[in-house]
């Protein structure tokens, strides 16, 4: 995995509450394998028209927003489904950040195993910094983990809190399956006690 | 919500911290009451980090026709499953449900993730309830009915609904396809401990109201972030009260208000649906597992971080109007009015929803006039809800113009409703009567509505495009879907010939 220590970027709005994984990558583009760009299906039925054309007026197909690397989001967001595949293609958009007041659970966990970030800021910190990505598209804003800060274009920093071991993980690029592997033992050790009779 | 209390740290589980290791150890050295969460989670608990995160045992892992990229990662690092006697698999996203022949599906990609589960489950030695398998069917639905699914057990699945499970007194959860990937090498999983909350409903449950609509009231009354962070144990006399038919139902939507969880403490009911399932234990071992489950229920006094009180009385046939599920209304209501709503982006989301879903601000709910009625998924399509839904197509028609499916939840729901004789009530109703699958609940497998179509579904979300681009999804129970599919329009379930 990709660690994930600092960014800095301008950010793209998309703060509507409670957007769900089924917006964020449809059902449809579900049995892509994972080495797929999943990226082009990103928000696909909402940056593109039935007929495959750009909606304008999407904050993903404003010229400025295109090369964004930090969304900002509403609160809950990516609520619903388990779909990985939203992670994925949100990364393979360009995206490496979210900052949000809520996420949906499972979208957090998942982003943190692709070497996203999702930031948990209040919704007052995610208001200010949306209406100045709105006011100058281009503004960037920092996010440095190892400080837990988020810097916005005016200078404010705003603080955040992470679980560690997702930090630590992010930091690290941490590959998670062969981390638990050094537990092996323990694993060992507790289905032996653990038995059959669990079964 | 009545009550709040923030106990996140547990003085049970701190002390339980010295016993790290020995799940038997555990209960008996801790006088404190716990939660049923508490006691699941302390006997799955392998090892605790400083960091708060604790490598978890799975029971139980649940794998679907959509899981290949956790085998492909497998697979790239030569790992091989650790315990392929705790996996269990079925194809149902990707399948369709007018034939049963893999090789009569013309999607490649979706003929590609069934035969591709099919491939990795004989690779691997799982169990695979395959498509011409009597087995076959949701995953959510076959867990349970082959008594898989049991009182005291950590499940997991690739999947959000997973939560079902939960209604059998377990502790179950969706995970992602990483994780997916991580369970089936280690068998294991890491979790920060979630926080818990108890959902309490008081009462007896009015003529006509279902579990489906206890949990859309309890969603449309929290919020669909309302447990983001918790697991819900769902408690009360009105729970004790439903069927465990019911109980799956209610525990399945948990996710839908963000919950990791939701949990129902096995009662006489649970014990008595589980005894004979053929994955059930037998003889002595059922005895010794009854002792076990007994323990299970909270303790009195157990603390739970956060307290809702629902008053059952206070529930009517549900149905939602928006794009959350949160956005129910009880089904002789009105469509609101974004006006009243002070918060402007909450305004805006409104009128961007009605927009979507041909809304008006006050129209009544029964003005809904559907093209399609979907009856099934994982959320209500067990034989009670097929039950329940022919008890009101009986000696009915579908209405012109509207094109109505039935989609049993398993092959062997559709066989047990057949032995009784409610595929003929549907069919000579105007029904279409389907093979076993997720279906139209989320269309992975092309099952889907053309834009601008509105349709009474029994499945769980109504996301925009949930159910095909530009299609209009309205949630209610079976009974409700099925007078909307004779009506033409919704219809309040409680006026209806053959409600109960």
């Amino acid at each position: 995995m990709e660690p994930f220590i600092s960014l800095r970027s301008n950010a793209v709005p998309l703060v509507q509450d409670n957007i769900d994984t089924d917006q964020i990558i449809p059902a449809r583009f579900l049995a892509r394998p994972r080495d797929d760009d999943h990226g082009i299906n990103f928000f696909r039925d909402l940056r593109f028209d039935a007929e495959g054309n750009e909606v304008s007026d999407f904050p993903l197909n404003q010229p400025a927003w295109r090369q964004a690397r930090i969304i900002l989001g509403g609160r809950n967001f990516a609520c619903g489904s388990s779909r990985e595949n939203a992670v994925w293609a949100l990364h393979g958009w360009g995206a490496r950040a979210v900052i949000a007041p809520s996420f949906g659970d499972i979208f957090a966990i998942n982003s943190v195993k692709n070497g996203v970030l999702p930031v948990i800021l209040p919704a007052e910190a995610v208001s200010a910094l949306t209406a100045a990505s709105i006011a100058e598209p281009e503004a960037e804003i920092a996010i440095d983990l190892p400080e837990q800060t988020v810097t916005g274009p005016d200078g404010t920093v705003y603080r955040f809190e992470i679980d560690p071991f997702a930090k630590r993980s992010l930091l690290e690029g941490l590959d998670e399956l062969a981390f638990t592997m050094t537990h092996e033992e323990d694993i060992a050790a507790f289905e032996r006690r653990f038995g059959r009779d669990n079964f | 919500m009545q009550e709040r209390q923030e106990n996140y740290t547990c003085a049970a589980l701190a002390k339980a911290r010295f016993c790290r290791n020995d799940p038997f150890m555990i209960q008996h050295a801790t006088p404190e009451p716990l939660t049923m969460f508490d006691k699941i989670w302390m006997r799955h608990r392998v090892l605790e980090r400083e960091d708060g995160q604790v490598l978890l045992y799975v029971d139980r892992h649940f794998i679907h026709d959509g899981t290949a990229p956790a085998f492909e990662m497998l697979r790239k690092r030569g790992v091989a499953p650790r315990a392929p006697e705790r996996i269990f698999a079925t194809p149902d996203h990707y399948v369709p449900t007018d034939t049963r022949e893999a090789d009569e599906i013309a999607n490649a990609e979706y003929r590609g993730m069934v035969e591709s589960l099919e491939r990795n489950t004989a690779e691997h030695g799982i169990r695979h309830f395959g498509l011409t398998d009597g087995g076959q069917g949701i995953v959510h639905v076959i867990g349970p009915e082959a008594g898989l699914s049991q009182p005291g057990m950590l499940l997991v699945c690739g999947d959000s609904h997973t939560s079902t499970h939960g209604a059998l007194g377990a502790l179950a959860f969706g995970i992602g396809m990483t994780e997916v990937a991580h369970v089936l090498a280690t068998q294991c999983l890491w979790q920060r401990r979630p926080r818990t909350m108890r959902i309490t409903v008081e009462g007896t449950l009015g003529f006509g109201v279902t579990a489906k609509d206890v949990i859309l009231h309890i969603i449309a009354t929290i919020g669909t972030a309302g447990a983001t962070g918790y697991v819900i144990e769902y408690a009360g006399s009105a729970i004790r009260g439903l069927s465990m038919e019911g109980r799956l139902t209610l525990c399945n939507m948990s996710i839908e208000a963000g919950a990791r969880a939701g949990m129902v403490a096995p009662d006489e009911k649970t014990f008595a649906y589980l005894a004979d399932r053929p994955y059930a234990p037998k003889g002595t071992e059922w005895d010794a597992a009854l002792a076990r489950w007994r323990a299970l229920p909270s303790d009195p006094g157990a603390q739970f971080d956060l307290e809702v009180m629902i008053d059952a009385a206070s529930i009517a046939p549900m149905v939602t109007w928006g794009n959350s599920p949160q956005d129910a209304v009880p089904a002789d209501g009105t469509i609101p009015d974004p006006m009243t709503t002070e918060d402007p982006g909450r305004r805006q989301a409104m009128e961007d929803c009605f927009a979507y879903m041909g809304l008006q601000a006050g129209m009544p709910v029964a003005e809904l006039r559907m093209d399609r009625v979907f009856i099934g998924s994982c959320t209500n399509g067990r034989i009670e809800d097929l039950r329940a839904a022919a008890g009101i197509a009986q000696g009915g028609k579908v209405a012109p113009g509207v094109t109505a499916w039935v989609v049993p939840g398993s092959a062997q729901v559709k066989r047990q409703a057949e032995a009784e004789g409610l595929d003929a009530i549907f069919k000579s109703a105007g029904f279409e009567w389907r093979e076993a699958g997720c279906s139209m609940c989320l269309g992975t497998n092309g099952e889907i509505g053309k834009p601008g179509q509105r349709i009474a579904s029994t499945s769980n979300r109504n996301f925009r495009g949930r159910q095909g681009a530009g299609v209009r999804t309205h949630l209610m129970s079976p009974e409700m879907a099925a007078a909307a599919a004779l009506a033409g329009h919704v219809v309040d379930v409680r006026h209806v010939k053959g409600a109960r």
